[in-house]
Formats: C-alpha cells, structure tokens, sequence
C-alpha cells in the first residue's frame, strides 16, 4: 500500500465508473465543439446510462454542498464557490444551471480531484439527490409558483422536502423567512436559520402545517392556530447590510444588483461560515461576482448597452423590475412558453407591470401576444418587436434593460453571441 | 351600505358594476388577478364604472356585490376558504339575491357541495350549486378548448387546466362546454352554470382568451352590451386565434 500520495480519486473509482466518466466527459467536449450547449448533460445522461449509480460512486468521499429553491438558485451556487474558493481548494460545481443528475454528474466527472463541490438542485429532485450524494449542507433558498404545469403544487414539494431533509444527516441553511421553506426545514436535526426576506408573499398565507391563515407583521410570521411559527435566526438581511451571528454588521457592496441578491449573498455567508471562512474572506470574494451565467451581462449590441436580466416566474420578475434603471431607459421584455419555461402563461396576470407605465417598452418572444394583451390590460403602452435588434433600432437609446424568461434569455444570449 | 369597495376609473354610483375578488390571498394560485381586469376592462371600454372590492379571508366578504370572482388554490387553501365563506355568508346572501359567480378550479369545486380534501377526503363545499367533485386518476394539465352550450352565445372556449379534479353535476346544473382538447370535468364536459353560477377547470385567467364569456357575466348585471371598438379587441382576438391554432380539435 502506498503512503506517498493518497490515491487519485478517480482511479479510486471502479472500472466502469471510469470508463463512464471518460465517455461522458468526451461526448461533453464534443458536444461543445458541436456548439451545441455547453456540454453540461449530454456527458452526464450518457454516462449515467453506462452506470446507473455513477452520482453515488462519483459523490463518495466529497464534502457536498446543494443548491434549491425557486428563485436564485444558479446565482448563489456561484456565490458559495466564491466563498468557499477562498480556502484555496478545487471546486466542482454545475456553474451553469444544469441542475439535474446528468448536470451533477458532470460537474463532478469534471473535476474529480475537487473534495469540495456546490450543487444546484432542481427543487423537485432534492430528496433524491440529497440521498444519492449524502449531501453534508442543503441551502433552501425559497419556495414560490413557478411553472406550475410540471410542479403541480408547490405546498406537496415542501412536504417531499420535509420528509427527505428529516431523514438526513446534514446541516441545513434554510431561510427562516419563507414559511414554507422554514416548515420544509422544521424537522431537521441541524439547521441555521437565516433572515433572507422574502418579497412574494403569495404562496404562503396559509400555515403549511396546519392549514390555517398565518399571520405576518413585518418579517415575523406565526400561525395563529398552532405552534408554527418562525424560528429565530442566526444570520440577517438587514436593508443593505447583513448581522452575522455575534451581532456584527457589515455593508453588502455587491456588483451583482437588488435586494435577491444581497439574500443570497447572506445565504452564502452562512454556508461559507459552515467550511470555516470567515465573513471578511467570504464577503471580499462575494461582492467580486460580476454575472452569472450570463444574467445582469452587460452586453454592447450596435452601439446599446444592454443588460440582461433573468425572470422566470412571479417572484423572479418582481425583483427583476426592482433592480431595473429608471426611465427614460427602455425595457425589453421577452416571454417563451417552452417546456422549461412551463407551458402555461398564466402566471403573466401575476405581474404588476404597471411601474412600466411612461417609458419605452418593447415586447417580444414566442408569447409576446399574451405578454401584449397582459401589458394593454395593465395600461402600459409598448411596441411588438421580432428581435431585440430590432428592439435597438427603434429604440435609438445608448442603452437598454431586457428582461426574459428562461429559453427567451438563452434565445437572446444565441443571437448576441456565447460572449453574452 | 356594505364598505370595502374602491372606485375604479369610473365614477362611484349605483350604476357601477361592483367586482368583489374572493381571498386573493388563498385563492389566486396562477394569474387569477387575470379575470377581474379583464371583467373592469371590458366594462370601462363601455363606460360603464367599476367598483372592485379585493376581499382577504381575513375580511368580511360584502353582500351587496354584483360579480363575485373565485379562483384557484391548492388543498390547503381551498379547505381553509370553504371554512371561512361558510362562516361568512356575505357570497350566499349575494347569490340568494341574484349576485354573479365566476368560480375557477378550486373555487368551482368550493362552490358544489362538496370537494377533496388533502387525502382525497370528501370536504363540504358552500353548496351554491348542485355539483360534487373528487380526486380523479390522473392530473389533468395542458390548454383545453371547448365548444360551450349554444344557449349562452359564447365563443369557443381556450384556456389552460391544470387539477386532478373530477366534478359531477346534478339534474339541475348544465355543462357549460363541451371538451374539444382537455380533460375537463372528467366525462367529456368542461364546467357547469346555473342560474347566474358558472364554474370552470379553465384555471387562473380563464377570461383572458375568452373575452364573450366576460361579456356574458357583466350582461347578466347590466343588460345588453354596446360593443366595444374592435381597435381594443385587436390584440385578444389575435391571442385567440393563435391559441385555437396551436391547440387543433380532434376531428
């Protein structure tokens, strides 16, 4: 037996595990090459159909972070890698959003050497990749309505959580301030609660736990019909500065922009605070994070400046008008209703869009009639455009806001070039 | 006087179609908000004033409205907004008199007597109607049209479902459509209306795409409708053709 070096950690690996990795990871390349995405799942999916069980063997031994929530997801899996980069350790981490098994078993096929590795999950798979990767920490981040045509409800998606995170051995990072996340976390034997806010009330006036109407002054939140209520927190948002747990204050300077981001950026404290990085180093490389993946990019098309900003459901477009500049600036708004978007655009009429009123707006996407008639009914005068060039050609405006739904945004980013 | 209404643009007068949207806050799961701008809309484009009354289940629900508007919610909610109408009574009242009901997918099934719980349970509902529903084998979800009963004069129907409910009717209560494409109630029927009644699985911002079933509701409070300028129905009726085109009927 050797004791000069520990063993590679992927020859560790059976032999098939191997060769489904290095399968995968050059369909990945291929598939890159192809220009053809970023390569995130195909070598996942083909790998995992080589070894059923390559998550597990790929997770063993690692010190495992995931990522859920409906809302912010992408973005605070980077502000934990940044965070926790500042020990100076390798990374695995599925940076780019795809948040399935194959997408978390290619970010850890890529970096097999990482002991360290950031997961976002999507919130449906949680409770089974929690058990398949024998996650150490679980961040939950928020649970609203989004694409409700695949989740059904969201009410039954916090009871799967419940039950999965009281069955595992893990820390859990939830916020205390969803009342549907708390309640998902309420069961677990390890939890650190953080005050991250929470701006959309509207999936959680009704106690999870018992069903009666719960009762909010402020960001305190309880039932008025049973012990429910929300537990005291050990992290805080507080305006543009976070409390770390002894009561210190510190001033959130991001780049990144708006009240979501400065919640995720407490979420990430908290779990950096988990590995040992203290908040200085962690704040430090947090408020560094320019874009991610993409979102809030500044891109300069044809003499405009854009900047793109993701929005994927009523909450997530609540903070993305939050954040937007303020007239005369024009706004581009583009809606799809693809598979990943969810099929049904009814969650258009959650929107208040009536802040657009008195600026230029351009509409487009392949929804952009039921993005039309939501923004006549709402008295906000816009104009139906093709393309976002044809967006700046109208426009004649230095610079432009776009906002855009999940395959909306990854249409525009096509036609503006993968340095978007 | 009941209190709780706000004037719309119009004017404030008893000659104001008053909208009452019942438990924003447990009854709009999916765009729901839909359905009341689009019944003050098609009323102000007449220059007939609105009055809106937005009612949370921890308020009183007024008796002295003209449409009342119930949407959708998940179980929890639903069960805990049967309980608080019941104790309420203002809506009853209200359709005693000859109020207005829209109710969507959770409200529809709220308004029969009675609906399922979280394990498939039989709730009791307000019994507004003679309808029942239950728990069906699979969730419906997807756009669903159909053709409603010729004796309303309402256009074709599209929107999009998504419950797994099943609702039967009783002798007295008509379907209100026909399913083309969609689930639906379960038996080749979508929704039911009586009286004033009417009921949907159509969820969320059912009245969007299906402006004459609007114009149905508000002609029931007010008369006979002058048109509307079709420059303001340009967009809703390229939205309909749209939807209709992408969701074909099964010849």
């Amino acid at each position: 037996m050797s004791t000069s070096s520990p063993p590679s950690r992927r020859t560790g690996l059976p032999l098939r595990a191997r060769l489904a990795t290095t399968v995968g990871g050059a369909a990945g390349r291929a598939s890159r090459l192809a220009g053809r995405g970023d390569g995130s799942v195909i070598g996942g999916v083909i790998g995992l159909r080589l070894k059923p069980d390559l998550l597990s063997l790929l997770a063993r031994g690692r010190q495992i972070v995931l990522v859920t929530g409906t809302n912010g997801k992408t973005t605070t899996t980077r502000l934990i890698t940044a965070a926790i980069g500042t020990l100076g350790q390798q990374i695995a981490s599925n940076a780019f959003g795809a948040n399935m098994e194959a997408g978390l078993v290619s970010a850890l096929a890529r970096a097999p050497e990482a002991t360290l590795a950031v997961l976002e999950v999507d919130e449906k798979y949680l409770p089974a990749m929690l058990e398949v990767t024998g996650a150490r920490v679980v961040t939950l981040l928020n649970l609203s309505r989004d694409q409700m045509d695949r989740a059904a409800e969201i009410w039954l998606l916090a009871r799967r959580w419940r039950a999965a995170l009281a069955a595992a051995d893990c820390r859990v990072i939830a916020n205390a301030d969803d009342p549907l996340v708390a309640w998902a976390a309420g069961q677990s034997r390890k939890v650190t609660w953080v005050a991250a806010g929470q701006r959309w009330h509207d999936d959680s006036w009704c106690c999870p736990n018992c069903g009666s109407h719960l009762r909010r002054d402020g960001e305190d939140w309880h039932c008025g019909e049973c012990p429910n209520r929300r537990p005291p927190v050990s992290w805080v948002l507080a305006g543009n500065e976070v409390i770390d747990p002894t009561g210190r204050s510190r001033p959130l300077d991001l780049i990144l922009p708006g009240r979501a981001n400065r919640s995720n950026a407490v979420v990430a404290l908290a779990v950096a605070d988990v590995f040992g990085v203290g908040v200085t180093a962690a704040l430090n490389a947090i408020a560094q994070v320019r874009s991610v993946a993409g979102r809030y990019t500044h891109v300069e098309r044809h003499g405009c400046d854009l900047r793109l900003l993701l929005a994927k459901n009523p909450a997530g477009w609540l903070e993305a008008l939050d954040v937007l500049v303020p007239a005369p600036v024009p706004v581009m708004l583009a809606v799809n209703a693809q598979i990943p978007d969810g099929r049904d655009t009814s969650w258009l009429w959650d929107v208040d869009y009536r802040r657009l009123r008195g600026r230029p707006v351009f509409v487009t996407g392949e929804r952009r009639t039921d993005l039309a008639v939501r923004l006549e009914a709402d008295e906000v005068a816009f104009r139906v455009v093709g393309s976002v060039d044809e967006a700046i050609e109208q426009s004649r405006s230095p610079s432009m806001e776009v906002i855009a739904n999940y395959t909306a945004f990854q249409q525009i980013r096509a036609t503006l070039g993968r340095t978007a | 006087m009941d209190t709780g209404f706000s004037p719309g643009h119009g004017a404030r007068g008893p000659s104001a179609v008053r909208l009452v949207w019942i438990y924003p806050d447990l009854l709009s799961t999916y765009g729901d908000r839909g359905n009341l701008l689009v019944l003050a809309r098609r009323a102000r484009l007449r220059g007939i004033p609105v009055e809106i009354a937005e009612v949370n289940s921890d308020q009183r629900v007024p008796a002295d409205g003209d449409i009342y508007l119930l949407g959708g919610g998940e179980d929890l909610p639903q069960i805990l907004a049967a309980r608080r109408l019941q104790a309420s009574g203002g809506m009853s009242a209200a359709v005693n008199r000859g109020a207005v009901v829209l109710a969507v997918c959770a409200g529809y099934q709220i308004v029969g007597t009675e609906f399922g719980g979280v394990e498939g349970e039989p709730v009791p509902g307000l019994g507004l109607i003679d309808i029942r529903s239950g728990r069906g084998e699979r969730r419906g979800v997807g756009e669903i049209t159909a053709d409603v009963d010729p004796a309303l004069g309402v256009q074709r129907l599209t929107g999009f479902e998504n419950h797994q409910g099943n609702t039967w009717r009783g002798p007295d209560v008509k379907p209100l459509a026909t399913v083309l494409t969609g689930v639906g109630n379960g038996d080749g029927t979508e929704g039911a209306y009586s009286g004033r009644i009417v009921g949907t699985y159509l969820h969320g911002p059912a009245l969007v795409r299906n402006p004459s079933l609007a114009d149905l509701l508000l002609s029931w409070v007010v008369g006979p409708l002058p048109p509307i300028d079709p420059r303001q129905e340009d967009l809703v009726q390229t939205l309909r053709r749209e939807r209709l085109a992408a969701t074909p009927a099964p010849s």
